[in-house]
């Protein structure tokens, strides 16, 4: 973003601290639009001014510039489904965040019969695995021409449009794609791909059509020269493929043409400063079997996650595939700002009772997150403490000295946990064996050691609750 | 509408206005003779540019407008009616970086004192990873512990055979799956574990590099009392061999590891957790403090495996080396990566997912290495030189796209996926 300061933000904001947008002053909330953790429309003297007076408008307008991200942000898709990509102001993820992560898209060729198209696209719009708290998903489905049948294309197209998810079309022929958009143009689809052959009807369409386009050319001077076309004749939704070749030299030269093409941008080349797209489907096209395609696609995949890329083409709907991608995407695009951390306290898991059993973890989100869905996952009714440890996981805990016996006595004294049970008996993490005899002692309570991973929980408490007596 | 008034409407315009018409896209005008009329007239109510239209249509129907604007219509006209690409060129605009990170050297043949086949170095970068051509490429080293393990089932089955004989386990890493190195862990002198005494636990050190020609590296248990003597120990009797020694911690007596290192001419790996300041900190207590020439440090800034903590490992790693890079000499050192630490994320190794909602996770004997793979990979491109991995498939896999991108691979495919 071209503000370098809260300062160059500030002297266009009313400066009168009034509060409205949820920040004590007008310098706070100047520093929050800088990192983006604000938005201009949030300061309503200032809207409201501009809805009646020209400089007040312009100053809006000045501010949304100020902060507008260095790579432009495309929106595929509408409604509640709508993704969008691109919008990154770095390079490195610690110098501030990444803000918008890489959408995966699935191909769903029109050569499929119509069951097997329904098949992939209730995979994708099904798949989902937890991670710290939420569930991740995938996005949408990339529908390619491969019956060069501009009727056929265009009822996929229907068909798929009916999930409600965004679309990618995919198809270098303008008659076939232009077949596809008059039945979903307003839908919104990304459409794939302008090259130097047919980037004029492409042009038309895009114009006629307004929807987003992908720009897709090796040679780097012949992928500016379409984009500050593009831009020239009103087409502003661009999307650069810089084309992925799966191995080798290919390789090599893809991750250098996305390299080139991030770093330039960020480094102030508007004409090359859109979303990147990436298609690890390529890997498709290497021998072998299916596994090591599938397996080739997703290291392709990982490559572009950690570098760059805003949008991405699928093959394989392969769930050991699909599942560490998207754990991938979310480790790397999430907000290294905010700590993540859970409120410490008891948390009543099911519908515990006085029999219940006590068990103890920390608030990293993590940790917690993990030991609460096992639980539920698992219909266990419990009482769950959750120790402050700054938001550190329990072997690192334990190591450091944030999980210790005092804390966890100071933790059951606050919650009263001691009123909500008959029993003496507090179940600790198996990574934290070596406090046992010290929480004993502390707490006056028998420790009994759980597992090391919470996905056991269920079978040990089977074997150990409720304890025998005397059992240690 | 007459022709004379159609005629009145062109004169109307200014040619001058009528030069700077632009036309976007391809516009066909298509006009019949006998219902010209109505078509021309439509034209010039619906169409911004109509004049250009109408002087083309009145042109088609043999109607001398060059005489009516008494000027000539240039065929320049006719060049803008179609759109052209407009020519730019890419000028990259790349980071650079004052610094280097430095080389270290593994291993040592006869030549230089020791009984190695070959030597690894590592480091030697100006810039990030395989951004630019690159003195090394990383490399891998495969683990092997000195008792049996209790690993994951799809690693398990590739190691079953030696899990009772380190010497033929790390010829197995060496022969059947491609390490560039092995990394001998005594875990066995654990007092919690077997409390192997540390003249016996050195003999395997020995075995191992008896069995294999390879640079070697040698770990202890992670007790923070024992692991300093058993190191100490391991670099009298690997005198010469430039082992890497793992780890000196800020907790253990890491002065003692240094200077064992120092006489018997080692490398020590310096291993903080995930702290880029106390990575400088125990990289300078090294240097200044023991005495460890610069040459002899690799550093592990602490790998947390992918969906468990990867985030911070790839933030500080790519935080240390960006800070090398810029100059800070006290970071300037190759990076290890324990990437083996995948296989504790319990979705490399569970057999199904214990989150009921959770899409079926699918077979864990494919799902397992490709997690330690992008554990591995992401922290490549974070500048990790050197991999301590398990999975003879990751093994694999890693080394193969590290190869590609470093631009050893003249392998190419010219097939387009969107005609697959």
């Amino acid at each position: 973003m071209k503000a370098k300061s809260p300062l160059d933000i500030y002297r266009l904001l009313p400066q009168k601290n009034c509060g409205e947008c949820g920040f004590e002053t007008c310098m706070s909330f100047a520093a929050h639009l800088l990192d983006r953790s604000a938005k201009p429309s949030q300061c309503k003297p200032l809207v409201e001014a501009a809805e009646k007076d020209e400089k007040a408008k312009k100053k809006l307008q000045q501010i949304e510039e100020l902060i507008a991200p260095e790579i432009a942000e495309v929106v595929i898709g509408v409604g509640e489904n709508a993704v969008r990509i691109g919008g990154e102001d770095v390079l490195h993820r610690h110098e501030l965040t990444f803000f918008n992560p890489t959408a995966f898209f699935y191909d769903v060729p029109d050569s499929l019969e119509d069951r097997e198209i329904d098949e992939r696209c209730g995979k994708v719009v099904e798949f989902k695995k937890f991670y710290v708290g939420k569930y991740l998903t995938i996005e949408g489905m990339a529908v390619r021409c491969v019956s060069g049948d501009a009727k056929r294309f265009r009822d996929v197209v229907r068909r798929v449009s009916e999930y409600g998810r965004p679309m990618i079309l995919v198809s270098l022929d303008a008659n076939c794609m232009r077949s596809a958009l008059e039945v979903v143009a307003d839908k919104r689809p990304l459409i794939y791909a302008v090259t130097k052959e047919n980037w004029r009807e492409f042009l038309k369409l895009a114009k006629e059509f307004g929807v987003p386009v992908v720009l897709r050319s090796k040679d780097l001077n012949e992928l500016k020269s379409l984009a500050v076309t593009f831009k020239k004749h009103g087409v502003r939704d661009i999307v650069l493929d810089p084309v992925t070749e799966p191995v080798g030299e290919g390789l090599k030269g893809t991750f250098d043409r996305v390299i080139r093409l991030r770093c330039t941008a960020i480094k102030g080349d508007k004409d090359v400063a859109y979303p990147i797209m990436i298609t690890p489907i390529s890997a498709w096209a290497i021998e072998g079997d299916e596994v090591t395609k599938a397996y080739w696609e997703t290291v392709i995949a990982g490559i572009f996650i950690v570098k760059y890329a805003d949008v991405m083409i699928f093959k394989t709907l392969e769930p050991w595939a699909v599942m560490p991608l998207v754990v991938l995407r979310e480790n790397i695009y999430t907000d290294p700002r905010v700590p993540v951390q859970v409120e410490p306290g008891l948390r009543k898991i099911g519908n515990p009772d006085e029999n219940s059993p006590v068990m103890i973890t920390t608030n990293f989100a993590l940790t917690y997150y993990t030991v609460e869905s096992d639980l539920t996952s698992a219909k266990i009714d419990c009482w769950l403490l959750v120790l402050d440890t700054g938001g550190i996981c329990v072997e690192a805990a334990v190591a450091g000295g944030q999980f210790n016996a005092s804390a966890v006595k100071r933790l059951m004294e606050e919650t009263g946990i001691a009123e909500k049970v008959r029993h003496r008996y507090l179940v600790i993490p198996g990574l934290a064996a070596r406090l046992k005899g010290a929480i004993e002692d502390e707490t006056g309570w028998k420790v009994l050691v759980g597992p090391i991973d919470s996905g056991r929980i269920k079978g040990w408490l089977e074997q150990n609750w409720p304890p025998k007596n005397g059992q240690s | 509408m007459k022709l004379e008034d159609l005629i009145k409407m062109l004169k109307s315009y200014k040619v001058d206005e009528l030069e700077g018409v632009r036309i976007e896209g391809d516009i066909e005008i298509e006009i019949e003779a006998p219902n010209i009329l109505p078509i021309i007239q439509a034209l010039a109510y619906e169409l911004g540019m109509a004049a250009y239209h109408l002087a083309r249509a009145a042109k088609v129907l043999g109607f001398p407008v060059e005489q009516l604007f008494g000027v000539e219509l240039k065929p320049k006209t006719e060049v803008e009616e179609k759109v052209e690409l407009i020519e730019a060129r890419f000028k990259p605009q790349m980071e650079e970086f004052p610094g280097r990170i430095r080389e270290v050297t593994l291993g040592a043949t006869p030549k230089e004192g020791g009984t190695r086949k070959y030597t690894i170095t590592v480091g030697g970068q100006k810039n990030l990873p395989f951004y630019e051509e690159q003195p090394h490429l990383p490399v891998i080293t495969i683990d092997v512990f000195d008792r049996p393990v209790p690993f994951p089932k799809a690693v398990r089955e590739h190691y079953e055979d030696v899990m009772e004989n380190p010497a033929e386990w790390a010829k197995k890493a060496v022969k059947d799956f491609g390490a560039d190195m092995v990394t001998v862990h005594l875990i066995s002198t654990d007092p919690l574990l077997d409390d192997t005494p540390i003249h016996e636990a050195v003999k395997v050190v020995e075995d191992v590099l008896q069995a294999v020609k390879c640079p070697i590296v040698v770990g202890g248990s992670g007790n923070k009392e024992k692991d300093p003597p058993l190191l100490e120990k391991v670099a009298e009797v690997a005198e010469g061999e430039r082992v890497l020694l793992a780890s000196a911690t800020l907790d253990n007596d890491w002065e003692r590891i240094a200077s064992a290192a120092k006489k018997h001419g080692h490398v020590v790996l310096a291993w903080t957790q995930l702290d880029i300041n106390a990575q400088r900190t125990l990289n300078r207590y090294l240097m200044k403090k023991a005495g460890l020439p610069p040459e002899s440090i690799i550093m592990d800034p602490t790998t947390a495996p992918l969906g468990y903590g990867l985030d911070y490992a790839f933030s500080n790693m790519e935080k240390i080396r960006i800070a090398a890079l810029k100059g800070d000499g006290d970071l300037a050192f190759p990076i290890s990566s324990g990437t083996t630490n995948a296989w504790g994320a319990r979705e490399a190794w569970m057999k199904e997912s214990p989150i009921s909602e959770d899409t079926p996770w699918g077979p864990r004997e494919l799902r397992g290495p490709i997690w330690e793979i992008l554990t591995g990979l992401t922290l490549a491109l974070a500048g990790a030189d050197i991999f301590m991995m398990l999975h003879p498939a990751s093994v694999s896999v890693l080394k193969e796209v590290i190869e590609m991108l470093g631009g050893k691979s003249k392998e190419s495919v010219d097939r387009d996926w969107v005609g697959l």
